[in-house]
């Protein structure tokens, strides 16, 4: 058996791009994985051979290179099915993101269901790509859009949501697996069991979890699930939108075009089955295919040992970071409950200013609202610094962050 | 220039202790503008006496280039009159604080007050001097500034 030493060794060497230096001769130290993570070989190659070897367009043509085309995306799809353990792979739909995902449910499930003083419930914590659609949605209907809040560690609380469900009036609740500011993983058990409970469908959003640790759609309960390729190794423009078949086969149409139609005549048009009704135009077929290399990669290392990694990685930086002074981490110390993100503000130095000079060590972390200011106003900030971990950073790379922020200390004379 | 040079003793001095911070309550125009990548905010308000900014005052979260160069566009807009205001250029500011090199992702920050102050001036003189063709023409400039 590899130590794991190794095993990251072997790991770091799949990604061509760790191997680059930036700005002046500095090994780049990429710690924005929360935003978009980097791609290994395995991944690069797929999508150079599909397009070297394969591309045609799918479901059609009966020559041979469209048949090679088509079993590679539908592959794609059983892949899917079987690292989110789903067993009716019609449930899965590709979309190009989880943005487009929700908004697909928010047009293509909530315009139909969504009527006047209902009640759509979010967390404070959540992404913009899971408010706004809700937002646009409640304004066109009448209907509300609450939140459940989070305290002082970054938890959600609870008691909003049965504050909410006892009205009767909720529709629908709307989480993050895993919030990409605080990196607190939610309680999902509880919430989907209480919606359940009151026969509220949940929609769950994978973004930020499914990279990083098992996720189990059997298991977890929810009807509606998204998350993206681009943060698991996979191209940009590829994810994922899975939905429970009972509620699926309820939904209307999102976008009208070719490959979603059964029969279309002058006035009227019969729909496609699933789950190719949701997938209109010719798709992101590369990128699927390219999507499934990244699928098959972190299969191989297991989702278990990743999460064991980031685990590690993310109590040790926890560590090293309580030892700069000056600095305030975002979110529960509690590691248990809590991924490979950390989000800090350091004295009064601001964000941007911490990520420009720590940038001139090749080290890339992301400053900013994240995507979501309704949290950033609730921890009343305009920003904050925030670094995310992958497979392929090591203990040597947290060292690096911490020697850059002390330069930062030493240029603002804090 | 290495883009932590742009980290120097003025730039520093300045973020600690912003010149013109503040607001000024009996203002003639005020205006409010955001960044909205990074969610800087900055407001100007300004006090404008016989065709001259006779106090400017702001307020607002940002970076320190942000709040660099909020302070000095305001010690240079102090006491001239609306059309030399007019004639501050990004350069005037970028010079001032030896940011002429500032890379295109910060320019933002280094420039949304100017973008502001452009922007009161024109809602002050679209009050003031509705029939003016200057007043379009000020609209482009405050548009096309970055």
């Amino acid at each position: 058996m590899q130590s794991a030493q190794a095993t990251l060794e072997n790991i770091r060497k799949d990604f061509p791009i760790l191997n680059r230096t930036v700005r002046e001769n500095k090994t780049l130290v990429y710690l924005d994985n929360a935003s978009t993570t980097q791609k290994p070989n395995q991944v690069i190659d797929a999508i150079n051979d599909y397009y070297k070897n394969h591309n045609a367009n799918i479901h059609r043509a009966v020559y041979a290179l469209a048949e090679e085309a088509t079993e590679l995306y539908e592959k794609t799809r059983d892949k899917v099915a079987n690292f989110i353990n789903v067993k009716d792979r019609t449930e899965i739909i590709f979309v190009r993101g989880t943005t487009e995902a929700i908004n697909l449910v928010a047009y293509a499930w909530g315009r139909d269901k969504i009527e006047k003083d209902d009640i759509i419930v979010t967390t404070e914590y959540e992404h913009h790509s899971n408010i706004v659609p809700w937002q646009l949605l409640v304004q066109e209907k009448g209907a509300k859009l609450e939140y459940i809040r989070t305290d002082d560690n970054g938890e959600l609380i609870l008691d909003d949501l049965d504050k909410y469900l006892a009205t009767g009036k909720v529709k629908l609740v709307t989480f993050s697996l895993m919030s990409n500011v605080l990196g607190t993983i939610s309680n999902s058990d509880e919430i989907i069991s209480k919606c359940k409970a009151a026969g509220v469908l949940t929609l769950v959003d994978g973004a930020q979890a499914v990279p990083h640790m098992k996720v189990d759609i059997e298991n977890l309960g929810c009807d509606f699930f998204a998350f993206s390729g681009h943060k698991m190794l996979g191209p940009t423009g590829i994810g994922i939108l899975w939905v429970r078949k009972s509620v699926l086969e309820t939904m209307s149409p999102f976008h009208g075009g070719g490959d979603m139609i059964r029969e279309v005549h002058k006035y009227e048009t019969t729909w496609n089955d699933l789950p190719y009704k949701f997938e209109a135009g010719t798709p992101n077929i590369a990128d699927v295919v390219g999507f499934g290399a990244a699928i098959d990669y972190l299969s191989n290392i297991g989702m278990d040992s990743i999460r064991q990694h980031e685990i590690e990685l993310t109590k040790y930086a926890l560590e090293k970071f309580s030892q700069v002074k000056g600095l305030h981490v975002y979110g529960t110390p509690d590691i248990s409950k809590r991924g490979g993100v950390i989000s800090f503000n350091f004295a009064d130095v601001h964000p941007h200013d911490v990520a420009q000079i720590i940038d001139e060590e090749g080290i890339a972390i992301r400053s900013g609202h994240h995507c979501a200011q309704v949290l950033m106003e609730k921890l009343n900030v305009a920003a904050t610094s925030r670094a995310s971990f992958y497979i392929y950073n090591t203990k040597e790379e947290v060292d690096k962050l911490v020697d850059s922020l002390n330069k930062v200390a030493r240029i603002f004379k804090l | 220039m290495s883009n932590a040079d742009i980290y120097h003793e003025m730039i520093i001095d300045y973020s600690r202790n912003p010149v013109n911070y503040g607001k000024i309550e009996d203002h003639d125009v005020t205006f409010h503008d955001a960044n909205p990548l990074c969610g800087d905010s900055i407001d100007i308000d300004m006090k404008i006496d016989e065709n001259k900014v006779s106090d400017i005052k702001f307020h607002g979260k940002g970076c320190a280039i942000c709040m660099a160069c909020s302070s000095v566009l305001t010690e240079i807009t102090k006491g001239k009159n609306l059309d030399e205001v007019r004639k501050i250029s990004k350069t005037d500011i970028l010079g001032e604080l030896g940011l002429e090199n500032l890379q295109a992702v910060r320019i933002k920050c280094a420039l949304l007050s100017l973008k502001v102050l452009k922007s009161a001036l024109y809602s002050y003189l679209a009050k003031h001097m509705q029939d003016s063709p200057d007043v379009d023409k000020l609209k482009e400039e405050a548009a096309s500034l970055y």
